[in-house]
């Protein structure tokens, strides 16, 4: 489904991507696991179209995206939800939801979702008139995932989804992301600090060091992997 | 107590005009961080362009309520393209350029247009019709408020309804918050913010283009320097309201109308610049992020 060819990605002079190599299938969540500055978000930004590669191919669907506007890279089906939630802070619940249905005029289906939402986080419905940015972490964390759910992407790409949540919080948020992956058929593309428990919840797993893929396996392997487990399991 | 009604009301439209103008500052300002200030010759180009079409129309004969309306579409509809080119011409190419870049630009271009209407028009003062009619039926009030001031306070709050309504409740004016909230995200969620940031220009110079006209059909005199000097006041009423803020903006002019109008009525005409300016300077001291403004905390 998605493919990256050999991208290479710079901020100003800095190298940031360095020939990465990384293939999604439909209907599975990979992980890209890696320390602080390793490129993951980088990454993401990438396939987004926000920092796009220097050079390096990125199919979509068999499509070269590489050169596509942003709002066009969403428009095919790709949405992300960034690292640090990216809520607007002074619009309300509701219209950060609208927002995330930007591109989309099928007005019935949308109300359809939106009651989809609702079910899955109540908590958002309860609180739709209030301006986004008072939410809580975990709230705001539901509402961006939700914002992204509300464009019906084909790939769904996670920044960070547990930074600075409550453990209850982190674990309800991530059987969501398996409910989305078994429910919708949604692949999933997910980037964490957290190895553990992204390696437990993906199917297959990148490791990224400084801009470079240094490993990739089945996530049942990458647990039992040696290296894996002294530098990002602690164990 | 009448006199007092009479400086209330003059102070009330003239801040609705400023009003016309500062939006245009505020609301760029609010997306893409940028003082514009070429804003007021889109102003002064508005005004031009209504006196050019007035002109001519009147060599038809037409009537001055036709003159008026025809006259101020073609204003908006000129002032929105220069807004719109100015905006294309001069800034967008400079969007990763470092701060003070646009603004530079933003200076130049001011001068620019200053200078291409002095050479395409003349340096003196060019009379301009009085487009707005004095009604019959308002004689009796006039001695308060003139019926083209009043027609200026009715046109403006029907454009400020219109505005909060597009901001508030359409597709684009969602887009335009969204974009100004955070930039990035609302690309990620899909907007054109190019188009977002024209659409800003675009209304933004249809919004002075009113103003031009009627502050222009009021005061009958325009020359290529009428956009310096009222973009510099709107542009004190938009910090003033905080920028970036646009109900800020309306209360800020609203503000910065009144205190010269009091000012010239109780004082002299010579204060008013004295007591806008001071006015502005207290209450930076107090809230240096302007009446409504947010401050901002800048992550470092």
């Amino acid at each position: 489904m998605l493919k990256l060819k050999n991208i290479n990605t710079f901020y100003g002079n800095i190298h940031a991507l360095k020939d990465v190599d990384i293939e999604v299938t439909e209907g599975e969540i990979i992980t890209l696991i890696g320390a602080n500055g390793a490129g993951k978000t980088t990454t993401l930004m990438s396939i987004s179209g926000i920092v796009p590669p220097r050079s390096g191919e990125i199919l979509f669907m068999d499509k070269a995206i590489n050169h596509f506007r942003p709002d066009t890279i969403v428009a095919l089906g790709i949405c992300q939800v960034p690292e640090g939630r990216h809520i607007f802070p002074y619009l309300t619940v509701m219209e950060n939801l609208d927002m995330g249905a930007f591109l989309r005029t099928d007005k019935d289906n949308i109300k359809k979702d939106l009651e989809h939402i609702f079910d899955l986080f109540p908590i958002l419905a309860q609180r739709r008139h209030q301006p986004g940015g008072t939410l809580s972490g975990g709230e705001q964390q539901m509402l961006a995932i939700s914002r992204a759910l509300m464009a019906r992407p084909k790939l769904l790409l996670l920044d960070e989804p547990s930074l600075g949540l409550a453990p209850l919080v982190v674990r309800q948020i991530f059987e969501i992301i398996e409910k989305i992956n078994n429910e919708s058929n949604t692949t999933i593309f997910l980037v964490e600090q957290n190895a553990n428990l992204a390696l437990k919840t993906a199917h297959r797993g990148y490791v990224m060091e400084n801009g470079r893929i240094m490993l990739t396996d089945a996530t049942e392997n990458l647990l039992l992997d040696e290296n894996v487990k002294k530098a990002y399991l602690g164990m | 107590m009448e006199y007092f009604l009479e400086l209330f009301l003059g102070g009330l439209t003239r801040g609705s005009i400023y009003a016309l103008i500062a939006l245009g500052y505020t609301m760029v300002y609010g997306i893409i961080e940028l003082i514009n200030f070429a804003h007021g010759e889109i102003y002064m180009i508005g005004a031009f362009t209504a006196l050019i079409v007035a002109s001519v129309l009147t060599l038809f004969g037409l009537n001055q309520i036709a003159i008026l309306v025809l006259a101020s579409i073609t204003a908006v509809i000129y002032s929105a393209a220069y807004g719109f080119t100015v905006e294309k011409i001069a800034y967008k190419p400079l969007r990763h350029a470092q701060r003070l870049s646009p603004l530079i630009s933003a200076i130049g271009m001011s001068i620019f247009l200053q200078n291409y209407v002095l050479l395409a028009q003349t340096s003196d003062f060019l009379p301009f019709p009085s487009l707005i009619p004095d009604f019959e039926f308002w004689e009796a009030y006039s001695h308060i408020i003139g019926s083209a001031e009043l027609v200026i306070l009715i046109t403006t709050t029907i454009v400020m309804i219109l505005l909060t309504f597009l901001i508030k409740f359409t597709k684009i004016g969602k887009a335009m918050r969204a974009t100004a909230q955070d930039r990035n995200m609302a690309m990620l969620v899909g907007v054109n913010v190019n188009q977002v940031i024209s659409m800003t220009f675009i209304i933004g110079s249809a919004l002075a283009a009113v103003g031009g006209v009627l502050i222009a059909s009021h005061i009958g005199m325009i020359n290529f320097y009428i956009g310096f000097i009222a973009g510099i006041k709107a542009f004190t009423a938009a910090v003033l309201g905080g920028i970036g803020s646009i109900p800020g903006a309306v209360l800020g002019s609203l503000v910065l109308g009144l205190t010269e109008s009091f000012a010239t009525g109780y004082v002299s005409s010579d204060y008013e610049d004295v007591f806008a300016f001071a006015l502005l300077v207290l209450i930076l001291i107090f809230r240096p992020a302007g009446i409504l403004g947010r401050s901002t905390t800048q992550k470092v």
